[in-house]
């Protein structure tokens, strides 16, 4: 069914379906809403007198915006799978790639299980497949057809 | 009258901009890739178009998230690249055509799509990478570009079929301008990809390539392909592919192709490029040259 199709629509249908795809974060309005300042932030790494303030003592220039402790922390250690978890997006995540000078894919592998020089090699042999990460209730349901089957 | 005379689909990954701006379009990673947009660069040249109508997103750049338009329409005179966190690409400035922008806003908005209005905005690789690819680097772009940007950031973005019936708005906006124009539709972003989690890296030939032949001809079922399908199958930022049903809507009920070039990887997306002409008995031949007997050749 297509649930944005205002005749059919079910608002809860499509935001459960949101939440339904294996290892990733969809950007709704309630990840928009948790992650508003940590977005905002970012976005002020756009300037590079706010850079160099940050890079001179990431904490200090954190603290002046209301961010959660779980939210600074996430930022000071670059885990980026728990920045998607606070809220962030990854395209106001990518300033603070950017400040800290590595490569978009290269930030972008660091939330996958590989290493840079892996990851980039299963893109050159044609990235990851589809296969087995569509759904994480198609892969509890086949799961738990393979449990019965035993 | 101003005219749609043709589509144009493209992929707009900022590193074909570095790769552009830096002179390594030729090298063996990015060769390739290049190498598919030769025929259209050769195309650009005979077609002479007065204005692009392009529809592209913002990624955090003029856009942060205190504004969120879901359709917006620049009617500036001009815009400059976007520092993106490394200094703006050194791109000439994109020139408006603000009476065409401002008529088709008018238009838009009589035919109840509520558009938001922006008159002075920074664009980035979203749309300055598409202009890269088809014109190369001259020291000036050689036509106006009206900006449409498209939210398919913050969800929900606006539905296929939405995006395929703002097309047909569009087309009927152009058409009732008095002046003669050509115009040329360019839909930007995708294919597959995906920029986050542990699924980052996510590639769908199949799929993607089941679009792109979704795209020539008469059919227009690519409008109902919902969100979710979308994000299963191409990737979380795969949905950029709705801003390509904005240029499909715009080119009426038919479409032949002209050229059509897929290779996978650039960075962590799969580029798709296509070049669409309107197939409604429309007689396009503004040019004085007949497209498809040039690619014979």
């Amino acid at each position: 069914m297509i649930t944005e199709d205002p005749k059919h629509q079910d608002i809860h249908e499509y935001l459960a379906e949101m939440e339904d795809i294996p290892g990733t974060r969809v950007f709704t309005a309630k990840r928009a809403r948790q992650g508003y300042h940590m977005n905002q932030f970012a976005m002020s790494l756009m300037k590079d007198e706010n850079r160099a303030r940050f890079k001179a003592d990431e904490r200090a220039y954190m603290d002046e915006w209301p961010l959660t402790d779980d939210q600074k922390e996430a930022m000071l250690a670059r885990d980026y799978n728990r920045c998607l978890d606070l809220g962030g997006n990854v395209y106001f995540l990518a300033k603070l790639f950017s400040t800290d000078g590595i490569p978009f894919a290269e930030a972008v592998s660091t939330m996958t299980d590989m290493a840079f020089p892996e990851y980039r090699e299963m893109m050159m042999r044609g990235g990851r497949s589809p296969e087995g990460v569509r759904s994480i209730k198609a892969n509890e349901a086949a799961a738990a057809a393979k449990k019965e089957d035993r | 009258m101003a005219r749609i005379t043709a589509g144009v689909a493209s992929s707009h990954v900022p590193l074909l901009g570095v790769a552009s701006d830096f002179n390594k379009d030729r090298d063996d990673y990015f060769g390739p890739i290049f190498a598919g947009y030769d025929w259209t660069r050769e195309w650009e040249k005979a077609e002479k178009p007065d204005v692009i109508i392009l529809v592209y997103n913002d990624h955090a750049s003029a856009f942060d998230m205190k504004i969120i338009p879901t359709f917006a329409i620049g009617c500036g005179e001009r815009y400059k690249s976007a520092d993106e966190g490394w200094g703006p690409r050194a791109v000439p400035d994109v020139e408006g055509h603000p009476d065409l922008a401002w008529h088709m806003a008018q238009s838009l908005v009589l035919d109840e799509f509520d558009m938001t209005i922006i008159n002075e905005m920074d664009v980035d690789h979203g749309l300055t990478v598409p202009l890269s690819m088809m014109f190369g680097k001259p020291d000036a772009w050689p036509c106006k570009v009206v900006p449409l940007a498209v939210n398919v950031v913050t969800y929900p973005p606006p539905s296929g079929n939405r995006c395929w019936a703002l097309g047909e708005a569009v087309r009927k906006a152009v058409e009732s301008y008095p002046e003669d124009l050509n115009v040329q539709i360019w839909g930007t972003g995708g294919m597959s990809h995906q920029l986050q989690g542990p699924r980052a890296g996510l590639i769908n030939k199949e799929w993607d390539n089941r679009f792109l032949d979704g795209l020539v001809g008469d059919s227009d079922h690519l409008r109902r392909i919902p969100h979710i399908e979308y994000l299963r199958e191409t990737g979380s930022e795969g949905i950029e592919m709705v801003m390509w049903l904005v240029m499909r809507g715009a080119l009426g009920k038919k479409t032949r192709a002209l050229h059509r070039h897929y290779h996978v990887p650039c960075s962590n997306t799969a580029i798709g490029h296509m070049v669409l002409r309107p197939d409604n008995g429309e007689g396009l031949d503004m040019t004085g040259s007949d497209v498809t007997a040039i690619a014979a050749e």
